[in-house]
């Protein structure tokens, strides 16, 4: 009997460990935020949104700059990088033989897997040496490669959840395949692709290895895209490692800034998923 | 196949030869050159790797993985520092990530409500979400004080006997990255081991209940074992992540060239060298090793998510014919 008594110590204790394990790791996200939203919203005012860095020593200035470069040059990645991922995914979906695709889904994988800074390397040696130039192209051209494994596996992934029987009822009445897939089975997956894109482009927007060495960072406003730019994640990094509390203020208030964003588009993204895609089953 | 699938086929077959004549073959031409971009993009990406590196692989050989000086003004380099850093703290990290992580999974698959389950999931989901800058700033401000404060005067003054744990505490270093790490991979290793067991049919958790199993029996003697290989694939993914890890890591490692035996030195990792140093390096052979170290670490993480892909492709097909 004791035998049975300690088995169902064993079981009760050991449950609960996992729930321990649970609430640790949730609580490390809630630590996060709350000592972003403590320090960040402490340092954010209206000068860090509308204006430019001082130099060192000189208190306040903000980091206006560096809000906008980031806005371009995630836009620009996202203009190049989703397209590119979006049209290789109704390949795979639509199109795809067997090994090929599995080629390109492998691939696609394992680029997503790459680390952020090799991108930056592999940026560096296309667009920053030929050119001669750190550039606002060359952080944009980083973060694009970035996103376009992302696109292309949520473009396949949503677009194989819509119902066969759509594609054959669309192809009975006469419709080629492109129109098919044009006018009926994007349309249909599109929430679902549109959702992971801006996933996918909120984890770009914080990336900040691949700019380190492609963009670099820039205390002026980038008048050019050829010019180097700076970038929220870039301020951040630099602004934490420096010596001076004034900028250790304004790190916090550019990481409450990007969380924020962050998390916002997260949230949204999720919520419209979790609410399904809208897809007639039959 | 559909029927519609093979007379698209047949039409394809009959006119690839006489250029592209209808909507359909333009569409498959086009979107067929998206998707190989990415094959070019990869094999680019290695090429020029590859290429760029030429100079320091021509200099050092293989001496470079083996040998600890790093002297840019001498042009002395040697990548073993590095690799040691990068190595150890994602061991570290993964000996403090695992435990807890999969616990969680555990708890998430096998115990709790499903409602609780899928917030806590998307909790977890929202930790991988974060920047990893931002890990590294809430780590130089909190971790770093931390374990100069308290965790590291505290493990000298237990297990300070053994040499990973002695030296000044000074809060950066390896053990500080480490923790960094560990909370960084956590997202994956859960979100993957949850869904690898959540894939184990329900038979077998029945049968050992009724051979009189308690709960905690079964799921630890019968579900994760089922289970492991789809564990191990994310326990890989999770290395991986930690291995390529750049800027939470370079925030906190310390940033010194040379090998400690105590987790409280500080250190250097790859990804950390590559983003302190790229932008300004002197010589083209400071840029070629570095570059090559970018070479070094690419190669390691592809073939850990190369494992890790193929054991979770192998469970989920696992997972796909038990269902059926």
């Amino acid at each position: 009997m004791s035998r049975l008594i300690y088995r169902k110590i064993v079981n009760g204790f050991m449950l609960f460990l996992t729930g321990v394990c649970t609430l640790v790791t949730v609580l490390v996200l809630f630590l996060i935020l709350g000592f972003l939203i403590y320090n960040g919203g402490k340092s954010i005012d209206w000068n860090f949104l509308t204006k430019l860095p001082l130099p060192p020593g000189e208190p306040g200035g903000g980091l206006a700059n560096a809000i906008v470069g980031s806005a371009v040059m995630v836009g620009l990645a996202a203009l190049i990088g989703l397209p590119v991922g979006f049209l290789g995914g109704i390949y795979l979906a639509e199109f795809g033989g067997k090994s090929f695709a599995f080629a390109v889904r492998y691939m696609a994988d394992l680029l997503n897997g790459v680390p952020s800074i090799v991108i930056g390397i592999f940026a560096w040696g296309v667009a920053v040496k030929p050119m001669h130039g750190y550039s606002a192209l060359a952080g944009a051209f980083a973060l694009s490669l970035m996103l376009v494994p992302i696109s292309l596996r949520t473009t396949e992934q949503f677009m194989l959840t819509v119902p066969r029987a759509l594609r054959e009822g669309a192809l009975a009445l006469g419709a080629p395949k492109w129109k098919v897939i044009s006018t009926v089975v994007v349309p249909a997956a599109m929430k679902g692709i549109l959702t992971g894109m801006i996933l996918g482009v909120a984890r770009a927007a914080g990336e900040c290895a691949p700019l380190l060495f492609t963009a670099l960072n820039n205390n002026f406003w980038a008048r050019r895209l050829t010019e180097p730019t700076a970038a929220l994640p870039v301020m951040i990094y630099r602004r934490a490692i420096a010596p001076y509390d004034d900028w250790h203020r304004q790190a916090w208030a550019a990481g409450l800034v990007l969380i924020a964003m962050v998390l916002i588009t997260n949230i949204t993204a999720r919520y419209i998923l979790s609410r399904g895609i809208s897809v007639q089953k039959g | 196949m559909s029927a519609p699938a093979i007379l698209a086929n047949k039409s394809g077959r009959t006119r690839r030869w006489h250029g592209l004549q209808t909507g359909d073959e333009v569409a498959h031409f086009v979107t067929f050159l998206f998707a190989a971009s990415v094959l070019f993009v990869t094999a680019f990406l290695v090429w020029e790797l590859w290429i760029q590196s030429a100079e320091s692989r021509a200099k050092f050989g293989f001496h470079f993985l083996a040998t600890s000086d790093w002297d840019p003004v001498l042009g002395q380099f040697g990548a073993l520092p590095f690799i040691y850093g990068t190595v150890l703290t994602s061991v570290l990290a993964l000996i403090i990530s695992i435990p807890l992580a999969v616990g969680a999974a555990i708890f998430l698959a096998e115990l709790a409500p499903p409602s609780l389950s899928s917030a806590c999931t998307f909790l977890v989901e929202l930790l991988a979400a974060i920047p990893s800058v931002i890990y590294g700033l809430l780590a130089l401000f909190t971790v770093v004080p931390l374990m100069r404060n308290y965790a590291e005067p505290f493990l000298k003054k237990t297990l300070g006997f053994l040499p990973f744990f002695q030296g000044p505490a000074i809060g950066v270093g390896y053990l500080a990255a480490s923790v960094v790490l560990a909370v960084m991979t956590f997202p994956f290793i859960i979100a993957i081991s949850r869904e690898s067991l959540m894939e184990v049919p329900r038979d077998q958790r029945e049968a050992a209940m009724a051979l009189g199993a308690t709960r905690w029996e079964s799921t630890f003697q019968v579900v994760v074992p089922y289970a492991r290989l789809g564990i191990l694939g994310s326990i890989f993914l999770g290395l991986a992540r930690a291995l390529g890890e750049t800027m939470a890591v370079t925030m906190v490692i310390g940033n010194d060239p040379a090998m400690h035996a105590s987790f409280f030195a500080p250190g250097y990792t790859i990804a950390a060298v590559i983003a302190n140093e790229f932008a300004e390096a002197g010589t083209s052979l400071h840029t070629s090793a570095l570059i090559e170290m970018g070479l070094v670490l690419f190669s390691v993480t592809i073939v850990v998510n190369a494992l890790a892909r193929l054991l979770v492709i192998a469970t989920s097909r696992k997972g796909t014919a038990q269902s059926q």
